[in-house]
């Protein structure tokens, strides 16, 4: 029972990475005034380009690179359309959605089904890693664990101590205000789109090579869509995204315990998204406010005539 | 130096609309060419392809209206709900609703009545069921602020794993020899195909009759002019006294339902029996956004939008056969449309001219 419950918590870390990856993204977009709906199609680009290289390179660092590279240059379209030319940002989104979704399976179709025989070695803390219990569950983790995690906390630093960060929130939550003090509001979000397209790519590549270490067409399977909707939950704070993407990552693995009960294998594919639904119902009953977003969240912004 | 002036454009003839739109799908064209040829495919031969294969043969007219019926249905159920600026993106999830719900009412009481009470029954059931899955977002977001593009899409995800539930359990009909699927429809409720096609002219009237009752609704009445008002100004709404849960409830059910009818058409019109949510719709829940769009919102231009992309999936699927090429391949010729259309808005909306100056 002890190793099950061990190794349950040890995937939900697993399955959580790619989650919190993404959802600090959102976050760091969002907080700029920037809606994207494209997580699901930069992930899926992300995916397929870190496999691609990782395989032909054989280094599977090389291909995490080329995939954040790939990410920010591909969020670069929305940011375009709904920075410089207002457009609207939830069907920008969706429109970078189905061209990821498109052009990753038109990529890797030659790659489908091909095994990766590289390896990520997992990073074994030392020491730490003797802890009973915690030790295995949290300090012999692959990489792409401790990078999620850092990179949130970093972008929790970011967001809320540094100079730039004031200067993200602020442009979400009054673009005239912040315009006004000398920033430029265009820059910064186009720089907030651009971090979290990367975010997302890199939650691709930890699908692709960590995580099934194969690439099949539509295997980011709604993880994008959920990360936005983990960003609502972690009310904008990649500090909160931590534990609200590890739960649910918990919620993907709980899947595989339950299906020895005889619960149908379809009912427990639902619990992420049913779970999703009830976690916003939840603090929209405990504190509606608490829900409040960037208020020039998905706003297109207008610069002055000058 | 040449600066670049950008001034709001204020009267928009349909004219420069529909040139503006033109214009567009050919940008999206050279783009979608060059990736074709990225792909190491000849993309004049690739397109003319896709128009050939949908539109240059009577069987391919045939298969594009046939396809076109349930973008036609969704896509004018989300002019109103976007008009409204309420963003369903479950349509897909509220068409396989429909199909439940008519599926279970034609397995039912297909046997017991005459076709002319059972048909009519099973697109009421269709919408009953689009309607319902339609409105739980409308509740979530006005009583509980939770923004209606997640819910809608979690929704998507949930009916998928029901339909499957149904069909592999309860519903798996003896039939299917252990297949996955319920048994086929009774003839009664099954629908009349104009012959020597797959078009299931009753949901095909539907479709038309639906884009003509929606654009008087929407440019003729109060309820109309009350779901623009929630979209484009909520604060005037509230201090006119609009009552948001009711318009959005309506809305929805609306959109929902006539998505709910398009799944109603593919199940008793084509397929004759509730299968693998895949196989019941290709996708159209999505692509009917784009239709919507390219629509601008209108609901009788959306019949022709709805044929135009019925098209592409048709031509697509030509091509996939004949050059080898992925699935895929339409989601990147409707994204990058989709991009090109917003693109287009703006040099819609605002009038660019260049200043030369010596400085």
């Amino acid at each position: 029972m002890e190793d099950i419950i061990i190794s349950t918590l040890q995937r939900a870390m697993v399955a959580g990475t790619p989650l919190l990856l993404a959802t600090t993204g959102e976050v760091i977009c969002e907080r700029s005034g920037i809606l994207n709906l494209g997580v699901e199609g930069v992930m899926a680009m992300g995916a397929v380009v870190a496999f691609i290289v990782t395989m032909t390179t054989g280094h599977p660092w090389l291909g995490v690179l080329a995939a954040i590279a790939v990410g920010m240059a591909f969020s670069i379209i929305h940011a375009f359309t709904s920075i410089t030319l207002q457009a609207n940002q939830v069907v920008s989104g969706l429109a970078l959605t189905m061209l990821g979704l498109g052009l990753s399976g038109m990529l890797g179709k030659p790659y489908v089904g091909k095994p990766l025989s590289i390896k990520m070695e997992d990073w074994v803390i030392p020491y730490f890693s003797d802890i009973p219990y915690l030790g295995k569950i949290l300090f012999s983790q692959g990489p792409f664990f401790y990078i999620a995690i850092f990179l949130a906390m970093a972008s929790w630093f970011l967001l809320e101590r540094t100079r730039l960060g004031i200067q993200i929130r602020s442009t979400g939550e009054n673009p005239k205000a912040t315009e006004t003090q000398g920033v430029n509001v265009f820059k910064i979000k186009y720089l907030s789109v651009i971090i979290g397209g990367g975010f997302s790519a890199l939650a691709g590549a930890h699908l692709s090579i960590s995580y099934s270490k194969s690439w099949i067409e539509g295997m980011t399977a709604g993880r994008g869509w959920i990360a936005i909707a983990l960003t609502i939950f972690a009310l904008w704070n990649p500090g909160r995204a931590i534990w609200a993407a590890f739960l649910f990552g918990g919620i993907f693995v709980v899947q595989y315990l339950l299906q020895p009960l005889g619960i149908s294998p379809n009912f427990l594919s639902m619990l992420p998204y049913i779970a999703t639904l009830l976690i916003l119902l939840l603090i929209s009953l405990k504190d509606p406010k608490k829900l409040n977003a960037p208020a020039m969240l998905a706003e297109p912004y207008k610069r002055g005539e000058r | 130096m040449i600066k670049i002036k950008t001034t709001d454009r204020y009267n928009i003839t349909t004219l420069r609309s529909f040139m503006t739109n033109i214009l567009c799908l050919l940008a999206a064209l050279v783009v979608i060419s060059i990736i074709f040829l990225i792909a190491g495919v000849n993309p004049i031969y690739a397109i003319s392809e896709i128009f050939l294969g949908s539109f240059g043969s009577f069987y391919g007219i045939k298969e594009t209206i046939t396809k076109a019926i349930p973008l036609i249905l969704i896509g004018t159920g989300l002019t109103l709900a976007f008009r409204a600026k309420f963003w369903n993106i479950g349509a897909e999830g509220q068409l396989l609703m429909g199909a439940i719900f008519a599926t279970w009412t034609g397995l039912t009481f297909g046997e017991a009545l005459p076709p002319y009470i059972i048909v009519p029954l099973i697109f009421l059931a269709g919408f009953i069921g689009g309607g319902l899955w339609g409105a739980i977002p409308a509740i979530l977001k006005i009583k509980y602020s939770i923004n209606e593009v997640i819910s809608t899409l979690m929704l998507n995800y949930i009916c998928a794993e029901i339909l499957t539930m149904l069909i592999v359990g309860p519903w798996k009909g003896k039939t299917r020899f252990g297949f996955p699927g319920t048994n086929n429809l009774p003839d009664s409720a099954i629908l009349g195909l104009i012959p020597g096609s797959r078009i299931h002219y009753a949901t095909l009237i539907l479709a038309i009759l639906c884009a003509i009752v929606l654009s008087v609704i929407i440019y003729k009445t109060r309820f109309g002019y009350e779901a623009r008002v929630v979209g484009e100004n909520p604060d005037a709404g509230k201090y006119a006294g609009i009552n948001f849960l009711k318009t959005s409830l309506i809305l929805m059910a609306i959109s929902g339902g006539l998505a709910g009818l398009a799944g109603v058409g593919e199940v008793a019109g084509i397929h004759h029996y509730l299968g693998y949510p895949a196989s019941i719709s290709s996708g159209y829940g999505f692509t009917a956004i784009i239709v919507a769009w390219l629509a601008k919102l209108n609901p009788l231009y959306a019949i022709i939008s709805g044929i135009f992309f019925a098209g592409i999936l048709v031509g697509g699927d030509a091509i996939q056969i004949s050059l080898g090429l992925p699935a895929a391949t339409v989601e990147i010729v409707n994204g990058t449309l989709l991009i090109f259309l917003i693109m287009g808005d703006y040099f819609l909306n605002h009038k660019i001219t260049f200043q030369f100056s010596s400085k």
